[in-house]
């Protein structure tokens, strides 16, 4: 039974989760985290879909992880940055940017 | 064959590369002739600018490249009298450079040389000079002498384009040109707010008939697809329908803008204001030549005239009525300029009666002679004015130097003056054998002619007529009151009166000669004259010009009839006994009538009030167009467009809508990131969306 399939549908389930998180929480960790995992369901449909198209597809995850670090190290230093500022990382309270 | 004639002809046609050389001379020379007047522009303004004290330098600049220019001219005026009878076709046109290539308008700087141009290159010149030497003796104390002299050169420099140009836009450049002069000369004397005013009058009222002008020049590239003259009046016959509504509207436009430089009615009122300015100016501009730049207009155009009857007509209508009624306001003027200023519009007036009768010949000739009598007749007032000025000035007295009631007896004081004026009045009321009766005899007997075909020329020729009787009246009027009786001007300030000096009567003398003489410019077809003088006419020098709208009239059956024997006689008859009356009534009537100095005069009453008043037409002006047009101005165009539409609309409009639209867009800047992310989301939903089903 070919693998493809299921983990296409995991990796969409993990998407979406990620999305949803990103639409609905407040806290900018917990939003970071789910961008996060938005990433890695990519990286999960990259992977599976290698399976068909050859080894491209692995090749692009190591990418993607060194992007994702490099993106990891950044956002945490501004959320931290942030945190400083406001003591609280709750993103409604955060809208220096209203026109 | 005459022997100045064969002397000529063997120097000109015949002569192998004759054309050549003549186009090559000219080239060089024309440059010069216009190039010396604005050298002087640039020296004595530099003069004006750095060192105004340097009176002496400007005294030798300034009437010295007016000289200059005037020899050159009469170089060139006796090789192109070798090629006498040459056609316009042949004329040469002297092109410096292109200067307006655009698409299909094509306009080259470029000057022409023919007999018409010639006979106002000498005019200009050579009148120019004289008052430029005149000057000299008049602005002597003058602190702007040399500024003054500035403007003299420049003003002569654009004349001389405005003469010389080969096309309607060339000459439009002298036309404006003249016009700024003629506003800084004005209004030269600025610190006294009425001379500015003056200047100013004289330049808006000028502007309105250059609105004439360039419609005119819009008209002629719709029709021509180009605006040289030699081009436009060649197929001028074929290109306009003969009397058609384009020929007729171009005439009228082209009429227009001559009404605004040659004080025509309705456009005249600015003439008498330029008075204001320095009386040699007067002399130059306002009398012998800018003024007759319009005249010279339409002698240049005569081919479109000549196409267009209606507006012959009315170039002939306004042209008399203007002759008659400046000569009634004439009668009752007291300034000794106005009285001058009315005349000159009256003379203008005769100009164009003659040209647009279609006797171009007579209309320039008097144009010549009125140059030389009317320069001598300011020239003469200056030489009054600036004699008076002195006698009132060494007595601290403030009395109007101008007014000819503070005047009289004053040919024991400035007898050369007085006797050159006496010349002057008597060619300007038409006396034989002076200039001036010449040339309005042959204006009157043209248009007396005309009247067989077209009655309506006959009413113009009793309008002239009787302008005629009245000019030799007022101008008899103005000489008893300044030179003869008794002396108005004080006890005190008679010692200090006396004659100019020799600078300033030397020009005068030449222009009394010229005066005298000028009418043998263009002496009349009589038998026992014609064997000296006919081949030597000015109407025959012009005859190649004139020749291709004379056989239009002829098709059009608008042709003068020359008037022969008896009705000849009678005319000429009429036209001496005009003048004797006229200057006889002058004479009783001023020496009868009791003439008290100015500040002593009683109040004008009855009809003499209101042609003191000059008919009020400057108050009529004010009252129905200027001040109308100015509150439409302000209420309408300043506050309600200016204000309401450009400012409030579209300026602070503008800014208010861009203002609103950045307002709707910030609403979308809420600041929360998770709305970001939504429409991000939405967004890419979208693309998504369009690439799948595409």
């Amino acid at each position: 039974m070919s693998l493809v399939g299921p983990s296409l549908a995991v990796s969409a389930i993990l998407f979406t989760i990620g999305v949803l998180g990103v639409l609905i929480r407040r806290n900018a960790i917990i939003i970071f985290m789910c961008v996060e995992l938005m990433l890695n369901a990519v990286n999960l449909t990259f992977v599976a879909l290698s399976l068909v198209y050859g080894l491209t597809g692995q090749v692009f995850v190591f990418f993607v992880m060194t992007v994702a670090a490099a993106e990891a190290a950044v956002g945490l230093a501004i959320i931290l940055a942030i945190f400083r500022h406001h003591r609280s990382v709750d993103l409604q309270n955060i809208n220096l940017l209203r026109g | 064959m005459h022997l100045p004639l064969a002397f000529l002809a063997a120097l000109g046609p015949g002569q192998p590369g004759w054309l050549e050389n003549l186009q090559e001379v000219m080239r060089r020379d024309v440059a010069l002739i216009i190039g010396l007047p604005l050298l002087g522009f640039l020296l004595n303004g530099a003069i004006a600018l750095w060192r105004p004290t340097a009176k002496a330098a400007v005294s030798v600049i300034g009437p010295g490249v007016l000289l200059g220019s005037f020899g050159l001219s009469l170089m060139r005026f006796l090789q192109l009298a070798s090629a006498w009878r040459i056609a316009p076709e042949e004329a040469p046109v002297i092109n410096l450079w292109s200067w307006i290539p655009v698409g299909k308008l094509q306009v080259d700087f470029a000057f022409q040389i023919d007999q018409l141009s010639m006979v106002m290159l000498l005019v200009v010149t050579g009148v120019g000079s004289l008052i430029h030497l005149f000057s000299v003796g008049y602005m002597k104390s003058d602190p702007g002498y040399a500024r003054y002299f500035a403007y003299l050169n420049l003003f002569v420099a654009f004349m001389l384009v405005l003469v010389l140009g080969a096309s309607f836009p060339m000459m439009f450049i002298g036309w404006e040109g003249v016009g700024l002069c003629s506003y800084l000369l004005i209004g030269f004397w600025f610190t006294d707010k009425a001379n500015a005013d003056a200047g100013k009058k004289a330049f808006v009222v000028n502007r309105i008939g250059d609105f004439g002008f360039l419609i005119a020049m819009f008209l002629l590239w719709q029709a021509f697809g180009t605006l040289s003259f030699k081009e436009v009046f060649e197929r001028a016959p074929e290109v306009l329908p003969a009397g058609g509504a384009m020929v007729t509207a171009i005439t009228l436009f082209l009429f227009l803008g001559c009404t605004g430089k040659s004080a025509q009615i309705p456009l005249y009122t600015w003439l008498p204001d330029a008075m204001a300015g320095p009386t040699p100016v007067s002399a130059l501009i306002h009398a012998a030549t800018m003024v007759t730049a319009g005249v010279y207009l339409v002698a240049r155009a005569n081919i479109l005239f000549a196409l267009a009857p209606t507006s012959q007509v009315v170039v002939a209508g306004v042209g008399a009525l203007t002759a008659l009624f400046a000569a009634t306001i004439g009668l009752r003027q007291y300034d000794i300029k106005k009285v001058l200023a009315y005349s000159t519009v009256s003379q203008l007036g005769y100009m164009f009666l003659g040209v647009g009768t279609g006797a171009i010949s007579a209309g320039i000739f008097h144009l010549v002679t009125h140059a030389f009598f009317k320069a001598l007749l300011f020239l003469g007032s200056g030489s009054v004015i600036h004699a008076m000025h002195h006698a009132y000035h060494a007595t601290h007295r403030q009395e109007d130097a101008q007014d000819m009631r503070n005047m009289g007896g004053l040919r024991t004081y400035l007898p050369v003056t007085a006797g050159l004026m006496i010349i002057a009045t008597l060619a300007i009321a038409g006396i034989p054998p002076f200039a001036g009766f010449f040339s309005k005899d042959e204006i009157l007997t043209m248009a007396f002619g005309r009247g067989e075909h077209q009655p309506v020329f006959r009413l113009f020729w009793a309008m002239g007529a009787t302008a005629a009787l009245l000019t030799a009246f007022y101008m008899a009027r103005l000489v008893v009151m300044t030179f003869f009786g008794e002396n108005r001007t004080g006890a005190e300030e008679r010692k200090h009166l006396h004659e100019a000096p020799f600078i300033m009567t030397g020009p005068l003398l030449v222009l009394g000669i010229l005066s005298i003489a000028g009418g043998a410019l263009n002496s009349p077809k009589w038998k026992w004259l014609e064997h000296w003088f006919t081949p030597y006419r000015l109407e025959s020098w012009l005859h190649p010009l004139t020749s291709a709208g004379a056989r239009i009239a002829q098709g059009l059956g608008t042709t003068i009839r020359p008037q022969e024997g008896a009705t000849e006689h009678a005319l000429v008859a009429l036209a001496i006994v005009i003048a004797v009356l006229g200057l006889a009534l002058g004479v009783a009537t001023t020496l009868k009538a009791r003439t008290v100095p100015a500040h002593d005069a009683p109040a004008e009453a009855g009809l003499w009030k209101v042609l003191y008043n000059k008919y009020y037409v400057d108050e009529l002006y004010e009252r129905y167009i200027v001040r109308p047009v100015v509150s439409l101005s302000r209420v309408l165009l300043w506050k309600g467009i200016d204000q309401g539409v450009i400012d409030g609309g579209g300026v602070n409009g503008s800014a208010a809508l861009s203002r609103a639209l950045g307002w709707l867009g910030s609403r979308l800047q809420t600041g929360q990131v998770s709305v970001y992310v939504v429409l991000f989301v939405v967004g890419a939903l979208y693309v998504l969306g369009m690439v799948a089903w595409r």
